[in-house]
């Protein structure tokens, strides 16, 4: 491998600049008061810092409430994600029986159906089962993702066949087979799939849009497009609840830096 | 004896039984939001529909409709534009930051998380904070050109300027994310072949036209269709960024489909709509594919 030079250096100091600035500049402005953030010439460094304006976010704006609903949404959506795609995938690595593979292909080929192209229809569905403006028509219409199981089928593939025939002998039932032996060998994979799934529900915008209409039930993303009317913005709040919405997302990237970095790389997938 | 029998065909039955049900409640659901309303879009596509009265049936005149729709031609050449746009955009720069960072670099870890980070950042929150740099008299990047002495530039209310302004913060939440997938490519690349090259004498930049590009083959077609798909359907940043605006200036195509079937209530019409933008996602996935298998055959 080649030795990096000054010149290198000079264009990756640059372009990591340009690439922190935008964040950093929305961290820093929601520190100032509300006289300093339309100051002109604007400072970076907030003159004084001053809370006032998560304060009012918090009061005024209703952000707990979301920042709940974004959290409860989040985590059953993840965890119910993750076991019903972990058992579809056990099923389809590990045994054979009819239909399997008209099953696979079947899951494949609606990789290529976009959320955006059925918006419509689903808001139907989720109407006709009485989930329009329930959290839960946020939570359970997202958790069945082919690239879950597709991912943890792939996975599953390697491990071989006498692991599970020598626990059938010992008398293991399929369940417990699942849930003893697979789950705990799936670990790296599921770990992956929770990130993505972590990220993906707490980012989402355009399915709370379709299902939720009632601000009670916002989630954070649609509370923050929410503020943003024509003509009036509330910066201060906006920009609050913006820097508090992304420290979720930045706790679980450091901490699981190594292996998005790999899932990513692996399977290249944003949904 | 019969009694160990029975219970053999008992766990026998257990075991045939036992994927069925493991894939069921994942089916249920993908049945239920993925492949029935496919279907149910499909047929509402044919129909007059407003959500509440009676579907009636009109053949094929939604879709007559929507060619005849100057409005849904705009919203889609926009689209193609931002497309023809951003996807070169997004291929060059992180191209050109992965070569950068398969070097031995200092600090790599660092300089490769600050690109990654806006990739995990929401559209919302990205267009947000966009809007909040763009601002017109708060913003700080008028204020920057103002010290350098130019002129302010009015970022979201003038046509092409707003084009740009979603164009720039696209790329900015999006490269990140190909740079990963083209530092994995890169490093697939075995090193002996650039020894070779090395041997050879030959520069830098035909080692890069020569060895890299066509090595990288695979990665450069999968982040080509990866991005060219999640063009055409871009929407919530814009949503933040620009509201669509000025105007419909900046209404891609999914915005407009969602127009028309939320609050214009044409769910017939916007179906076909639908349909005709799952046509074009879906030549460019069978491209992907046909592309991407050449690509493992050479």
């Amino acid at each position: 491998m080649r030795k990096a030079k000054w010149g290198t250096y000079a264009i990756l100091f640059a372009i990591t600049l340009i690439w922190l600035f935008p964040v950093l500049w929305t961290v820093l402005s929601s520190f100032k008061t509300q006289d300093d953030l339309y100051r002109w010439p604007p400072a970076l460094i907030p003159p004084t810092f001053s809370l006032e304006h998560f304060v009012a976010a918090f009061e005024k704006g209703n952000f707990g409430t979301y920042f709940m609903n974004s959290t409860i949404v989040t985590i059953t959506s993840t965890l119910l994600l993750l076991l019903i795609n972990a058992m579809a995938g056990f099923a389809l690595a590990k045994y054979r029986f009819k239909g399997d593979s008209i099953l696979l292909i079947g899951f494949i080929s609606t990789l290529m159906i976009p959320l955006e192209v059925i918006m419509i229809p689903i808001f139907k569905v989720i109407s006709f089962l009485g989930l329009y403006n329930s959290l839960l028509g946020i939570i359970i219409p997202p958790a069945a993702t082919p690239t879950g199981v597709f991912l943890i089928r792939q996975y599953l593939l390697s491990v071989p066949d006498e692991l599970l025939e020598a626990a059938r002998m010992d008398g293991a039932g399929e369940w417990k087979i699942f849930w003893r032996i697979i789950l705990p060998i799936a670990k790296p994979i599921i770990s992956v799939l929770a990130i993505f799934s972590f990220m993906w529900r707490w980012d989402d915008f355009l399915w709370p849009l379709i299902v939720i209409n009632n601000p009670e039930k916002y989630t954070i993303q649609l509370a923050l497009s929410n503020f943003i009317g024509e003509y009036n913005v509330d910066w201060g709040s906006l920009l609050a609840m913006s820097t508090i919405t992304m420290i979720p997302v930045l706790v679980v990237f450091l901490l699981f830096q190594r292996q998005f970095v790999q899932g990513i790389a692996t399977s290249g997938m944003k949904g | 004896m019969s009694n160990s029998q029975s219970s053999w065909k008992k766990e026998k039955w257990k075991r045939l039984l036992a994927p069925y049900l493991f894939i069921l409640p994942n089916l249920v659901i993908f049945l239920t939001f993925i492949v029935i309303p496919a279907i149910v879009g499909f047929v509402y596509s044919f129909h007059k529909y407003d959500g509440l009265n009676e579907m009636e049936f009109l053949g094929f005149d939604n879709y007559i409709e929507v060619l005849r729709n100057e409005e849904f031609w705009s919203a889609l050449g926009r689209t193609g534009m931002y497309a023809a746009v951003v996807v070169p955009g997004i291929y060059v720069l992180a191209l050109g930051i992965a070569i950068l960072l398969i070097r031995e670099v200092k600090l790599k870890g660092l300089f490769r998380a600050s690109i990654y980070w806006p990739t995990m950042i929401s559209y919302i929150i990205v267009g947000l904070t966009w809007k909040w740099i763009f601002g017109d008299t708060f913003g700080i990047l008028n204020y920057l050109l103002d010290k350098m002495g130019f002129e302010p530039i009015p970022w979201l209310t003038d046509p092409f300027w707003a084009n740009l302004s979603v164009v720039i913060a696209t790329l900015w939440s999006r490269v990140g994310f190909f740079m990963v997938i083209f530092i994995a490519g890169l490093q697939s690349i075995p090193t002996d072949m650039y020894e070779a090259a090395n041997l050879d004498g030959a520069s830098k930049w035909r080692t890069f036209w020569n060895i890299t590009l066509p090595l990288l083959k695979p990665t450069s077609v999968l982040v080509l269709m990866v991005s060219i798909i999640d063009a055409f359907k871009a929407y919530p940043l814009m949503y933040a960024l620009t509201g669509g605006g000025p105007g419909k200036e900046t209404t891609y195509i999914v915005q407009y489909i969602y127009e028309i079937g939320f609050t214009k209530q044409e769910l017939g019409l916007a179906s076909a709509m639908s349909v005709i933008l799952f046509a074009i996602i879906g030549i460019f996935s069978a491209l992907q594919f046909r592309l991407s298998k050449g690509g493992a055959n050479e």
